[in-house]
């Protein structure tokens, strides 16, 4: 009878591993194996296969290179302007709409919420076209007389990136509000009942309930925004191509153009993609700490 | 005052919810007209949607596109769903010390950023002649750690007793996890499929690397070669850019309700 058990208990156990293997075995083979390997191939310098050792010239030329510094600052300026304003926008949005007495609710949520079915490389051409140089942001605002000329919205370095935050934000505040929605359900209502008795007002309850309440989710949505912006390709391809003058390159996409586009500097390229990683990491990794107090 | 109130919330969320319909209306629009009439601004349905869709089947393989990117996303999305559900459940139901440890592990990889195992993975994929194939499509995304968290979040609130009773009524451990686990926790599957869906239709990075032939072509790569032209028909490039997001879009408006509450499960823990 016991010895039974035993092996019951063992096979459960054995059973448990063998859940995990197909998952385990391909995290392990298409994330950190590949990781070591670019490891590995960032020390070494040279074009397509043709490689050999160069230590740390590839890090020193990364220091030099303007093109590369140029893409670490502009994926910086998305992230502290499109991540802070998108996540905002989401939770205020997702606190008026779970507002019970609000009609039309279903609608206004569907409508906030449908940015989200398009494509990348689809809301990316469409916000190309609505500003481009004969586009229709263009055609309306001259014939409303707000401007006298066109403007070219995505040949110039400020404006462009403007239009990238601008498109980001358009896509994804809607993405993360439905996080907060759902957050937001697991809220009991008679803590608003309590603290609309107690006369607090809409402001001072966002801030002292819903905001606390909603921490493991915006520490969720938080990373996953900033993993997103530190890593966008698409739009930087689609919408402006890196231009004018690299002034919306971001990283993942020069790292792109050095291995595909130029002429296959892997090495190169695997030592500014261990500059993403460790930027990503050390961010997730300050965004726990953060997160961990309560 | 409270009515002022109410009045500013109804404006500001109209507002908001214009300027997120708008782009689309805009795209819907524009595939029905011609490039003339897309340009001067027309916000109008036009005639001129078959002519654009006869330009557009003439110049580039749509349906070949558009079937590559639906295969390759639905395989992808499937066994995504198994293996990282079946993996979370796991992680969950027979946690011990070691398996936490190991989940730890796997956590680190949501910090690997794509373009840093990038080429590693094309040069891996090459080397063994992989490159163009639906496999090489899927490989690379198929277990990740954020749905594996997901997952092991949503067996936390799958009561053990069911398990037990299942285990006392002779359900093997994989049957149990079949049959009971899987239909009960349809809404967590369900958001789980719109995202993994979505990200795999997205996929654009990685297919513009390893998807070198024509015929392997996938339907993002197509609408970004549309745009990229010298002489662009406006009409005809959006409706490219519509039908790239007819089937994301049929998911989301689906599967809506669910994802929310798939997501509620996965955001209590």
């Amino acid at each position: 009878m016991m010895k039974s058990k035993f092996t019951g208990v063992q096979r459960r156990n054995l059973t448990g591993w063998l859940f995990l293997l197909p998952a385990t075995i391909l995290i392990f083979a298409m994330s950190f194996y590949p990781m070591v390997q670019a490891l590995l191939l960032s020390f070494q310098t040279g074009v397509g296969n043709n490689l050999q050792w160069g230590g740390l010239s590839n890090y020193k030329r990364l220091l030099e290179d303007t093109v590369f510094t140029t893409s670490i600052k502009n994926n910086f300026f998305y992230l502290i302007i499109q991540v802070p304003v998108m996540l905002v926008l989401a939770l205020i949005l997702a606190s008026l709409l779970n507002k019970k007495d609000l009609k039309c609710k279903g609608l206004f949520r569907t409508a906030i919420f449908l940015p989200c079915c398009t494509a990348l490389v689809s809301y990316s051409i469409i916000f190309k076209t609505l500003f481009s140089y004969d586009g229709y942001v263009n055609t309306v605002l001259l014939n409303l007389g707000l401007i006298d000329s066109r403007i070219n919205w995505l040949g110039q370095t400020g404006t462009a990136k403007i239009i990238i935050i601008i498109a980001l934000i358009w896509r994804w505040t809607g993405y993360n509000m439905v996080f907060y929605l759902a957050g937001l359900q697991n809220i009991d209502d008679s803590l608003y009942e309590a603290a609309r008795i107690d006369g607090a007002g809409p402001i001072k309850t966002f801030f002292s309930i819903t905001v606390p309440l909603l921490r493991p989710t915006i520490l969720l949505t938080t990373i996953m925004s900033i993993n997103g912006t530190l890593q966008l390709f698409d739009e930087s391809v689609n919408l402006t191509n890196g231009g004018p003058a690299n002034s919306t390159l971001t990283m993942s996409h020069y790292i792109f153009k050095t291995s595909f586009e130029y002429n296959s500097q892997f090495g190169y390229a695997a030592a500014m993609s261990y500059v993403i990683f460790i930027l990503v990491a050390i961010l997730s990794f300050i965004q726990m700490k953060v997160g961990d107090k309560r | 005052m409270r009515k002022l109130r109410s009045f500013g919330i109804y404006f500001f969320l109209t507002i908001v919810s214009l300027i997120s319909v708008f782009p689309l209306y805009w795209m819907i629009a524009a595939a029905t007209n011609n490039s003339t009439d897309v340009l001067a601004g027309k916000l109008t349905i036009g005639m001129n949607l078959m002519q654009n869709l006869q330009s557009l089947l003439e110049r580039q393989n749509v349906g070949r596109a558009f079937g590559n990117s639906l295969l390759f996303s639905s395989i992808l999305s499937l066994l995504s769903l198994l293996v990282c559900s079946i993996a979370g459940y796991g992680f969950e139901i027979y946690h011990d010390k070691a398996k936490d440890t190991l989940m730890s592990i796997l956590l680190l990889a949501m910090m690997v950023p794509f373009a840093a195992t990038l080429i590693p993975l094309f040069k891996l994929f090459t080397g063994m002649h992989l490159q163009s194939t639906w496999i090489a499509y899927i490989l690379p995304t198929i277990s990740t750690p954020f749905l594996i968290m997901l997952f092991r979040q949503s067996a936390r609130s799958f009561p053990t007793e069911i398990i037990e009773a299942a285990r006392i009524d002779g359900l093997g451990e994989l049957q149990i996890f079949l049959r009971i686990f899987m239909p009960t926790m349809r809404s967590t599957y369900a958001a789980a499929l719109t995202v993994t869906f979505m990200n795999a239709w997205n996929n654009y990075l990685w297919p513009k690397v390893i998807m070198m032939s024509e015929t392997s072509q996938t339907m993002p790569m197509l609408v970004a070669n549309l745009a990229s032209g010298y002489s662009i028909d406006y009409g005809v490039l959006m409706l490219g850019v519509l039908i790239c997001s007819l089937p994301t879009g049929i998911l989301f408006l689906v599967l809506q309700k669910s994802f929310a509450n798939g997501i509620v499960g996965a955001v209590k823990g």
